[in-house]
């Protein structure tokens, strides 16, 4: 993984001086609460519902067994002994008082972390692949670009302060694993017939408010020009886009309005001037980043282990977790497992200090010191042996992190909601821990399969309900929490929002609308045929007639 | 005189800067001898005569740009942008395409609520003069605020400063040990 020279370091110990005398000058009232928010928030520091929340950069999911120690220190020090990953592929503290965070942030740069954009109106972390470099499918490795782009965004001074927040990923395999649709930018790596490495780009997607898929703005962006193109973007975003109105001030909005094609236009027009100029990627600058992600030491490895395959045979518990859990690998004898934090009872994305420090010890016995984190909110390792499978499987399950449930309903995408956020209309957690309580019989998920069941706690989208293939949103309704539900949305490659099916519901209802939903889908599926391609095939209608069926009373009071 | 940061000191602001006239009435606006910086609509309704006196600058809104007034930038003595909000980034374009793509090397001034907390981006797109509020800091804080300048030395990518990014500034060798 990318590891930080002196430049890198001393950049992040320059944001921790000079974070530390903002927080001086807001705690002896030189920095007003208004003027302090843009800057705290840009350094991961929100005012939430019990205390700050604070989010540290994960970029492109990737964290050493020392980030994770550190972490889990951080956690049992400074919070309650916990961390909650999110689906931006960073980590969030909930508890951790105002005053300790530019403490935080120098234990942090101790490890080569940071909470830098984490937040506030400007190019937030990258997300990627959480399988790059490992996936079988994989094209280009998406990580020196991400890496490469992460630096060129690092305190840009130009555009720190734009109409609203700026997502961006990218991803480089054959399937779309960093849900590059819904990104402001999204950033597809690809050849071209001469064999030369690109982008495809996609600009203006986004959830929240106004849900929209992103457009194709150029078929083809060589790799010298990328830093170059995504400054044109920018520099028009940062001109024309609303500012007078938050709901409206997304990228999204601006490309909407101008039409994809006049925005490309602008675009390029803009491009025309700082094309080919010195923020044009240099081959050694490439090289550079790129040998950090060379691949480990794998050892040479027959593609298959007998013992591996014995303990599959001979323990059905073991079997079902490396159906679910355990993903190939493009080297031979290797293979990704991926840790569940959506264990039934635990807040979706949540883990304790100690099991931080059982997924570092594991990382470095079994995957060469690193593990990464998922925007479905679950852990990987990378790189462990197939014959090493089955120990791990023991310790994790000891750990409370091998429950069988990846991609399986009660692998839920869920954000901390009303519990601890402030934005939140309503709870999300209670939400998901109900409906796992109600699907808690593993040969019943197994037998409804892949199925993605996101839950956001309000229009902000942090749960990413709208490409859920069952999205749930909390709304307000007179102070009252009630939730609303859409199906059919999806994503990957063929990334879709999905359509409300009516009526809010009240909480308690949820695991039965769910449950029903399920039952339609059983009843009306053809052999093998997945949730969300059932709702494709036959549509909304019949499941909104079985869930609306028994509950006509709560209609009126609900209908929001 | 209010004080400003002019190229990393302390020093007399010696522009007075011209308010929108009430009513827009930009033709018929009194234009005070001496230096002075008008907004961009009254120059453009008094251009020859204000062009004429030399001592005459402009100032962008946020919104407004270099694009209505290319031909006379190498003209003017003085250009300054108005930031009516710090969160308002709009203006960090305007000076970086003023410096940039539009060659301007006179006196850039960033004005209305400019914060420290943003000096080291505001001069890195090219602001070589930083006017906060009227009463926004003291004498002592605006002092003070003159370390916020180089809150970071070796910033990744290019800017107005510091055209080359950090790749092609220096040869980066790879991870430390």
């Amino acid at each position: 993984m990318y590891r930080y020279d002196d430049y890198d370091q001393r950049l992040v110990d320059e944001r921790v001086a000079q974070f530390r005398d903002q927080m001086r000058r807001h705690l002896a009232g030189e920095l007003s609460d208004d003027e302090f928010r843009p800057v705290r928030l840009q350094n991961g520091l929100y005012i939430q519902r019990h205390a700050p929340m604070y989010r540290i950069s994960i970029p492109y999911g990737h964290l050493a067994s020392r980030q994770l120690r550190k972490l889990a220190y951080l956690a049992r020090t400074y919070d309650k002994g916990y961390l909650h990953f999110t689906t931006r592929q960073n980590v969030q503290f909930n508890w951790a008082p105002m005053e300790v965070i530019p403490e935080i942030c120098a234990e942090l740069a101790t490890v080569e972390m940071h909470s830098i954009q984490t937040s506030g109106n400007c190019i937030r972390n990258f997300t990627s692949d959480p399988f790059a470099g490992v996936a079988g499918d994989e094209l280009i490795d998406p990580r020196p670009w991400a890496e490469i782009l992460r630096q060129w965004a690092t305190f840009h001074p130009e555009f720190a302060y734009l109409p609203r927040k700026f997502k961006i990923a990218v991803n480089g395999a054959k399937e779309d694993r960093a849900v590059i649709q819904v990104h402001d930018i999204g950033l597809d790596l690809k050849k071209n017939e001469a064999g030369e490495i690109g982008f495809r780009v996609l600009v203006g997607g986004g959830l929240g408010r106004t849900p929209i898929i992103g457009r194709e703005i150029e078929s083809f962006v060589p790799w010298q020009h990328i830093i170059t193109y995504c400054e044109a973007v920018l520099r028009v975003y940062n001109r024309y886009g609303r500012r007078d109105n938050s709901f409206k001030a997304r990228i999204k909005i601006l490309v909407s309005a101008l039409g994809i094609d006049e925005f490309r236009w602008q675009v390029r027009e803009e491009w025309a001037h700082v094309k080919d100029g010195p923020n044009t990627l240099t081959v050694e600058e490439v090289h550079r980043v790129a040998d950090f992600f060379e691949d480990p030491a794998y050892e040479t490895l027959p593609a298959d282990d007998a013992g591996y395959h014995h303990h599959i045979a001979e323990d059905l518990a073991f079997a079902s977790w490396v159906k679910r859990n355990v993903r190939a690998h493009k080297k031979p004898g290797y293979a990704s497992v991926t840790l569940s934090l959506k264990k039934p009872g635990v807040p979706p994305g949540d883990i304790t200090s100690e099991q931080m420090e059982l997924v570092a010890d594991w990382a470095d016995r079994f995957s060469f010191g690193e593990a990464r984190v998922t925007h479905e909110q679950n852990l990987v390792l990378a790189d462990v042996k197939k014959s090493e499978l089955y120990t791990l499987w023991g310790l994790a399950r000891k750990a409370g992190l091998a429950t069988p449930n990846i991609g399986l309903l009660t692998d839920i995408i869920c954000c901390p909601g009303g519990d601890f956020c402030s934005l939140a209309n309503a709870k999300s957690i209670p939400i998901a821990a109900a409906i796992q309580e109600r699907f808690d019989d593993l040969d019943y998920l197994h037998d409804i399969g892949d199925i993605e069941i996101n839950i956001s706690g309000c229009m902000n989208a942090c749960g990413h309900h709208h490409v859920g293939h069952i999205g749930i949103l909390g709304v307000d309704k007179n102070g009252e929490e009630w939730y609303q539900v859409t199906i059919g949305g999806s994503q990957g490659n063929h990334a879709g929002i999905g359509k409300v099916i009516g009526p809010s519901f009240a909480r308690a209802e949820m695991a039965d609308v769910i449950s029903e939903l399920i039952e339609t889908y059983i009843e009306e599926r053809h052999e093998d045929e997945l949730f969300i391609d059932t709702v494709r095939r036959i549509g909304l209608d019949p499941f909104k007639a079985r869930v609306y069926a028994n509950r006509q009373p709560h209609r009126k009071a609900a209908n929001v | 005189m209010s004080k400003v940061i002019k190229n990393g000191q302390i020093a007399a602001s010696d522009w007075r800067i011209l308010p929108l006239p009430e009513g827009d009435d930009v033709a018929g606006v009194e234009i005070p001898a001496g230096r002075v910086i008008v907004p961009l609509a009254v120059w453009l309704a008094r251009r020859d005569e204000l062009l004429a006196r030399g001592d005459v600058g402009l100032w962008f809104a946020s919104h407004q740009g270099p694009e209505d007034v290319t031909d006379d930038i190498a003209r003017l003595p003085v250009i300054a942008v108005d930031f009516p909000k710090f969160a308002d980034g709009r203006g960090y374009s305007t000076a970086a395409l003023l410096r940039t793509r539009y060659g301007y090397t006179g006196q850039l001034i960033a004005f209305g609520e400019v914060l420290r907390d943003q000096f080291n981006y505001l001069t890195r797109c090219g602001f070589d003069t930083l006017q906060p509020r009227e009463g926004r800091y003291t004498d002592a804080q605006l002092d003070a605020a003159i370390a916020s300048l180089r809150d970071f030395t070796v910033p990744y990518q290019a800017s107005v400063v510091d055209p080359q990014p950090l790749f092609r500034r220096v040869a980066r060798t790879g991870a430390k040990a």
